[in-house]
């Protein structure tokens, strides 16, 4: 008689119920009645403060329908809205391609054994990450033109555009280099052994290992940052930058006087393009941690950039 | 090549008292901020949670809404619209109404970030804690209580400074509703005296010095609260 070895089954655990939840049991026949109830107050409750709401807006003929008029206007779209989109759309796509430079550079140099590249990169990440990215944009705007004086040189002073793609490059690519940082040590200590001692030297593999595999954890984490980048592109604004707020929003409202309408149609573009780029994160984050090519856990989508100075680890 | 003139730190000495007033404000718009923000994001997180579908339909209406609109857009809509079209706090002075429009557009805007890193601190709780707490004998608010948001608040410390963090150099934003904060004051002394490193450095300075000791106080309150598993 052969004896078949007989793998025990790894142990299942019982399937959870359905709505099992930490904070609340799965309700019995008193708490579904009571919630039911709650249910009821509450849809009651919200449709008071909208009704109340539309009619404050109302008596001050804010829900007029002709202040909708302008959107049936062609020119309105293409001169207003889609001409702030694609500025938007423009100091968004620049300012991530060079803060991804930024990162990469400022994130691998954090890294570096040698001290000297390590501190000074260490100092200017933080130091981006520390400070308002308005005040950037204020400095990029006024700086340069002053400071080329002192050399006795002349140049004029940026454009908004040049502005609010550097004041996005220098914050986003300080929060990139975290995150780059973050993404490379997340990938275990044993695979970076197990390449010096195939003979692969540093460069072989921090390119060859680290980096393919950290890619995989990082790419939801950068993806993510990406939202906020494109939020706060509409700091343009602020500069006379003429972005989707200032152009879709203000010129709109400043022009047709229809300030709910145009809030509305600005709002909702935004909120869909965010939206769009946060279900790509939370797609990508699903995927990475299915996959079984990266060794490193996924940085996960998380509800902000990485954690600033002195908090916490990432 | 002209040092002196590159590195002239008088404006920022004769101009310091403007200076520092534009940061009291900048404290007073983060203290503000961080008591309402908190008080708002800990409801809808409450909302979010809740057995009860309409609350959690609501809440995920909240932060999907107010995390993806730009700040400086629920700013503006604060003092054009609210103030300017709408007539709420028109009759107090324009300091007061600019000051309490930006604490309530910062506040709605960051307590879509407080709800989310308080939903996520519930549930990193492991869902054998409440188990063990009902099958020991606990009742639902003793669980809740002595076990489950215990847990919870201490994983959420460090993501709470993060967001704590963000809101005060977001408070630069609010000029735009009106705020004459460190940002606006360095706005002005930009036309005044020029855009110089000195001015600009000695506003990064005084910034770092509101970020940096709240980043390490987290930190150190994190690492002090760390739940052990």
């Amino acid at each position: 008689m052969t004896t078949t070895e007989t793998t025990p089954k790894p142990a299942t655990r019982r399937p959870r119920k359905k709505n099992a939840s930490v904070l609340f049991d799965v309700p019995g026949p008193r708490a579904r009645r009571r919630n039911h109830l709650l249910t009821v107050v509450f849809s009651l409750v919200f449709l008071g403060v909208l009704a109340l709401l539309i009619w404050k807006l109302n008596q001050k003929h804010q829900l007029d329908g002709k202040l909708w008029k302008p959107y049936t206007n062609a020119d309105v779209w293409q001169n207003y809205v889609w001409h702030g989109l694609w500025n938007t759309l423009k100091a968004t796509i620049v300012a991530a391609i060079l803060a991804l430079v930024f990162g990469v550079v400022f994130g691998i140099g954090r890294m570096s054994d040698h001290r000297w590249i390590r501190l000074p990169a260490g100092a200017v990440v933080e130091f981006f990450r520390a400070i308002p990215v308005l005040i950037m944009m204020f400095f990029a705007l006024a700086g340069p033109p002053i400071i080329a004086d002192a050399f006795g040189r002349v140049i004029s002073p940026l454009s908004g555009f040049e502005a609010v793609v550097a004041g996005l490059t220098l914050y986003n690519g300080s929060v990139l280099a975290e995150i780059i940082r973050a993404g490379i040590n997340s990938v275990p200590r044993g695979q970076a052994e197990a390449g010096y001692s195939i003979g692969l030297r540093k460069s072989g593999v921090m390119l060859r290992i680290l980096v393919p595999q950290g890619i995989t954890a990082m790419m939801p984490a950068i993806v993510s940052q990406l939202v906020v980048l494109l939020k706060d592109s509409a700091l343009g604004y602020i500069i006379a930058y003429e972005d989707l707020l200032n152009s879709g929003f203000y010129q709109v409202k400043s022009n047709y006087g229809n300030l709910i309408p145009a809030a509305i149609v600005v709002t909702a573009v935004y909120v869909a393009m965010n939206m769009a780029l946060g279900y790509f994160a939370n797609w990508l984050e699903r995927r990475s941690r299915r996959s079984g090519k990266s060794a490193a856990r996924s940085l996960g989508t998380g509800t902000g950039a990485p954690p600033a100075v002195g908090v916490g680890s990432l | 090549m002209n040092l002196h003139q590159l590195l002239d730190f008088a404006p920022v000495f004769d101009h310091l008292g403007q200076i520092l007033s534009g940061f009291w404000t900048t404290v007073r718009l983060s203290a503000a901020t961080a008591v309402f923000a908190l008080i708002i994001g800990t409801a809808v997180a409450g909302m979010r949670v809740s057995p009860i579908p309409v609350l959690r339909a609501a809440g995920t209406l909240y932060v999907n809404i107010f995390r993806n609109t730009p700040l400086t857009l629920i700013l503006l809509f604060c003092g054009l619209g609210l103030r300017d079209t709408l007539g709420l706090w028109t009759n107090a002075d324009a300091s007061l109404s600019g000051y309490w429009l930006s604490v309530l557009g910062l506040s709605v805007y960051t307590a879509a970030f407080i709800c989310e890193s308080l939903r996520a601190g519930i549930n990193t709780v492991p869902l054998g804690q409440a188990e063990a707490a009902r099958s020991i004998g606990l009742t639902f608010n003793q669980s809740l209580r002595l076990v489950v948001l215990p847990q919870a608040f201490r994983s959420v410390i460090a993501p709470l400074g993060s967001v704590l963090i963000a809101m005060i150099k977001n408070t630069s934003v609010a000029l735009v509703a009106g705020s004459v904060e460190a940002a606006a004051v360095m706005k002005q002394m930009f036309d005044d005296v020029g855009g110089t490193i000195p001015v600009f450095l000695g506003f990064a300075i005084g910034y770092m010095i509101l970020t940096l000791p709240t980043g390490y106080f987290f930190g150190w309150l994190a690492k002090r609260m760390a739940v052990s598993r």
